[in-house]
């Protein structure tokens, strides 16, 4: 298996015949077997994407191709439901749900010809940054520190997407970012995650955690290959209301390095003394390296970063309270009998639903209660619009926005602090973004001195993903990362 | 009757009317809405809430919203909001209703209803829309409740009245003239019996010049009669718990309709906390002014306005505009028949004769035996003399049974009328000459016998007389 897989290279290598989808499918899908110790996949599709792959073979060869990235297999994470395939969302609640429809953007994918794997292991509902929360278990991170031989979190929520990438258990994959599901996994590994604007992706058949933060994103290796999965999964659906009428752009044919006369804001409220210097290292290099590029690096304020995760830990569990009421019994899922109505619900919720899934549902049942609504929920909509309108200013004066992904480096799964309010603290750099409903990218930009991957984090204005795409290819093709985790698991 | 009932009461009653949208498909989906389908057939992933799926809005309901809204002379709402009310039950999939609260797309506006005071305007507090649940089925098992979600996601109108009305012939009067609003707008079919109109009612009491009463919520009546025995049941039980010096509680209750006795459901304690929030999945609902102007101008003559005019071009009473107006069938077939014709003479045989037979029948004037066209040949045949009302009455129920037409009949059967006075004077005289005793005590003052030799006239005209002339002649003979 070659490392410089990508679905550039990919598309260039079915075009040239050099391998079939059928060959390039079996490889991949003995890469998941091989790497099951790392628990990426929920469900691995492996009669269904080899048929899939001869289909695309059969196109090939009939010259009747879906696009230039027909026959390419790539791995979905397990909350975008898939016609015939278990779509469980790492819970118990889910785990016998078979959806008899397929997903916008699965859909999407499969017009293209792109084939699936599997379904991605992630946290429960997409709650959680360690991806400790999936009823399946913890996904590993590729990763290990050149100090221990102890397991690390890949991030999360789309720890399994994040995680099979990095491991090559997949060249490119499908997440979900709510408050820094991509983007923070994608740092944790070494990864590139995009959050696109909150509108450009269809939220139709991905099952739904907060519903005005949710957005559908590819976790690839490179920038060149986020421009593409986007090109193939945005666009507007008339099936989502809440999905952007704005025109999209043709991503990958217009990514463009060239970032003289931009303008690079650094935001001084996401300075801080804990961050570890390795990270600070890279920002500040990172800036430099813009700078050097041609670009005019600005110091910003946003003043009210502070508040985000605050605001965002009432709204999110607010939508999620009432999003996972349908998760009843009655209908499809887990079904505990009762004696009675109530009897069934409280047994059914009660077991199939975990502790993280449960405190934030109680979380958001609360906030949304009467009496207390104003107070919270109210409050937190409030500041939402101060964060929104920070960064609305802010684009007044800088083209995009150079932060940390996050807060820290992988850790490990045993040292997952217990107070979960601790562990909401690594999405502080990224859940600003999904509050004023922005594009983010992760791009890896270093290794600490563990050898662990450090993300850096781009902002740009709503619907701007071609800026952002420009700026981290600019990134990308300076510093050329091109570390890759020793697969340990292999031994 | 309730009038002595409630003496030295006063009631104070509000309704929220819950009103189908006659619309082909549900409000957030594009399942069909049809009446009595199999269980479980109209059921899109939406309407069942399968994961990851969304609402968009049928925006055919917004515009029957919005002309309800017109139609009830109400504030229309340029931006209003999608909220989600959540509760659990099995029949509601999503584990929320998807409903307006505080802001809903059509707010205050009024109606107009005849009181026996006369007009009496009743305060609409605002119109807003919402799914329907789904059909519990209890009664199919003995150990489960089976689930028709048919009727899950279909749109809703709530219409929530002020607390403007005194008395259950009002109450009834409202939901009357609100539901004859809305079938002359063609936005709700205003069928109680299939449920598509139900009225929740809120019934207070209180002594003249004390504060209001602690109000109770009678649920889910389905039909003008249900809402009649519902309010005079519950003004009698609370002016009851007064009298004996207790207190009301405020609470939703259910009426029986076996029983004609309400009960409570729950209490105040017990009501949910519904937790509502807008909606993530839409975005807040805005509306263009020249599209509003565009419904607005499309919006057809309702009964207030025909009514006036009726009574303006055809000197109606307002008692019989009123009768003629309530429906929309109903004025259109008046009007098809009085074009060029006497309106006295229209009006009487269409809410007299033509509704008893229909009343007889058990139709509604939609499945009218009689078009209206063949009414107005009829009373053609009236209004020329050739038959009188008595003999129109045999024709026109001749004319139910075998759909002829009412002269085919006239001719058929020779129920022609004589208006020759030469025949009728040797009729007359013939009776008068029969009957010297009767035409001597009628002279000496017996007044009654007058009728008597109009009869025998008319027998022996086998009833083909025209009466006014047997009359006229019979008076002049005797007087003489």
């Amino acid at each position: 298996m070659k490392d410089s897989y990508t679905l550039k290279s990919l598309a260039a290598l079915l075009e040239n015949n050099k391998i079939s989808s059928k060959e390039l499918t079996s490889e991949y899908l003995k890469n998941i077997e091989n790497g099951k110790e790392l628990n990426c996949y929920n469900t691995i599709s492996q009669e269904k994407a080899l048929v899939d792959a001869e289909k695309s073979d059969e196109r090939r060869k009939s010259q009747n191709l879906r696009s230039k990235y027909d026959g390419i297999p790539i791995g979905i994470k397990d909350l975008f439901c898939t016609k015939g395939v278990t779509t469980t969302a790492s819970s118990k609640i889910l785990s016998n749900f078979v959806p008899n429809y397929e997903s916008t953007v699965t859909q999407n994918c499969d017009n293209a010809g792109l084939i699936s794997l599997g379904k991605l292991n992630c946290d429960e509902f997409a709650m959680g940054s360690t991806n400790k929360t999936s009823f399946f278990g913890s996904v590993k991170n590729p990763w290990k520190s050149v100090n221990s031989d102890n397991d690390l979190v890949p991030g999360g929520s789309s720890g399994g997407s994040a995680a099979a990438v990095s491991g090559d258990l997949c060249v490119a994959s499908l997440g979900t970012d709510t408050g820094g599901s991509i983007r923070q996994p994608a740092s944790f590994t070494g990864t590139v995650g995009l959050k696109p604007s909150y509108g450009r992706v269809s939220r139709w058949g991905i099952v739904a955690f907060a519903s005005s933060l949710d957005q559908a994103g590819p976790i690839t290796k490179t920038v060149e290959d986020a421009a593409i999965l986007l090109d193939i999964i945005s666009g507007h659906d008339e099936k989502d209301s809440t999905s952007s009428v704005n025109p999209k752009e043709n991503y990958y044919e217009n990514l463009n390095s060239d970032i003289k006369g931009m303008k690079i804001g650094i935001p001084k409220e996401f300075r801080s003394d804990k961050l570890p210097a390795s990270t600070q290292k890279s920002w500040d290099e990172c800036a430099n390296l813009l700078k050097t590029n041609g670009a005019e690096i600005v110091d910003i304020s946003l003043p009210h970063t502070m508040n985000a995760l605050p605001a965002y830990y009432i709204i999110a569990p607010a939508e999620a309270s009432s999003n996972l009421a349908r998760y009843d019994g009655v209908r499809y899922g887990l079904r505990v009998k009762g004696n009675d109505l109530i009897d069934m619900y409280e047994k059914t919720r009660s077991e199939g639903f975990g502790d993280e899934v449960k405190r934030r549902i109680l979380i958001g049942t609360y906030v949304l209660s009467s009496g207390y609504y104003d107070a919270y929920y109210i409050k937190a909509q409030k500041i939402r619009s101060l964060i929104k309108s920070d960064y609305v200013e802010a684009f007044k004066k800088v083209d995009a926005i150079l932060t940390p992904s996050t807060p820290s480096t992988a850790f490990e799964i045993a040292n997952e602090p217990s107070d979960p309010v601790q562990n909401y603290l690594n999405d502080i750099f990224t859940v600003p973004v999904n509050l004023a409903g922005l594009p983010g990218i992760s791009i890896p930009y270093a290794n600490d001195e563990n050898n662990l991957p450090i993300g850096l984090q781009l902002i740009t204005n709503s619907f701007e993903e071609q800026k952002l795409l420009n700026v981290a290819k600019n990134i990308e093709e300076t510093i050329n990362y091109s570390e890759t985790p020793e697969k340990w698991w292999l031994k | 009757m309730v009038a002595q009932m409630i003496e030295g009461w006063n009631l104070v009653i509000g309704i929220e009317i819950h009103a189908q949208v006659n619309s082909k498909s549900k409000l957030f989906s594009s399942s069909p809405t049809d009446f009595g389908s199999k269980p479980n057939s109209q059921v899109s992933l939406i309407d069942a809430a399968m994961p990851g799926m969304l609402p968009v809005i049928n925006k055919f309901c917004i515009e029957q919203a919005v002309k309800s809204g017109i139609g009830l002379n109400a504030k229309i709402n340029k931006k209003s909001i999608f909220d989600r009310k959540n509760y659990f039950y099995q029949d509601l999939p999503q584990g929320y209703q998807i409903s307006q609260y505080k802001d809903p797309i059509v707010g205050e506006g009024f109606v107009e209803i005849e009181t026996e005071n006369g007009q009496k305007k009743i305060g609409v507090e605002r119109l807003h829309l919402e799914q329907d649940a789904g059909k519990s089925l209890h009664d199919q098992d003995p150990n489960f409740t089976f689930v028709d979600l048919n009727r899950s996601g279909i749109a809703l109108m709530e219409i929530v009245s002020k607390p403007d009305m005194s008395s259950p012939e009002e109450a009834i009067e409202y939901v009357r003239k609100v539901r004859s609003i809305l079938r002359y707008l063609g936005t709700c079919d205003g069928n109680m019996e299939q449920g598509s109109l139900r009225a929740d009612v809120n019934v207070s009491v209180n002594k003249p010049g004390n504060e209001l009463g602690t109000r109770c919520e009678i649920k889910n009546l389905n039909s003008f009669k249900f809402i009649h025995a519902a309010i005079v049941y519950e003004a009698k039980r609370q002016i009851k718990l007064i009298e004996q010096g207790e207190s009301v509680n405020q609470e939703t209750r259910l009426f029986n309709t076996q029983s004609g006795e309400t009960r409570s459901m729950r209490s105040k304690e017990d009501a949910h906390d519904y937790r509502y929030f807008p909606d993530p999945d839409l975005l807040p609902l805005t509306l263009d002014d020249d599209w509003i102007k565009g419904l607005q101008e499309s919006i057809p003559e309702l009964p207030d306005q025909i009514k006036e005019r009726l009574i303006k071009e055809y000197s109606l009473s307002s008692y019989d505009a009123n009768i003629i107006v309530s429906d929309k069938a109903t004025s259109e077939y008046f009007e098809d028949v009085v074009k060029n014709r006497n309106p006295k003479l229209v009006t009487t045989w269409v809410t007299g004769e033509l509704f008893s037979i229909l009343n007889k029948k058990n139709l509604i004037i939609e499945d009218s035996p009689i078009t209206s066209k063949q009414l107005g040949e009829l009373v053609d045949n009236i209004e020329n003399g050739k038959i009188s009302n008595r003999q129109a009455k045999e024709v026109l129920e001749e004319m139910c049974e075998s759909g002829k037409g009412a002269l085919e009949i006239i001719d058929e059967k020779g129920v022609s009328q004589i208006s020759d006075e030469n025949e009728i004077e040797s009729l007359v005289d013939n009776v008068l000459n029969s009957n010297p005793e009767n035409v001597k005590k009628y002279k000496n003052g017996k007044d009654k016998l007058f009728g008597f030799f109009v009869g025998e006239a008319m027998k022996l005209s086998k009833g083909k007389a025209n009466p006014k002339i047997v009359n006229d002649l019979i008076k002049k003979k005797l007087s003489q």
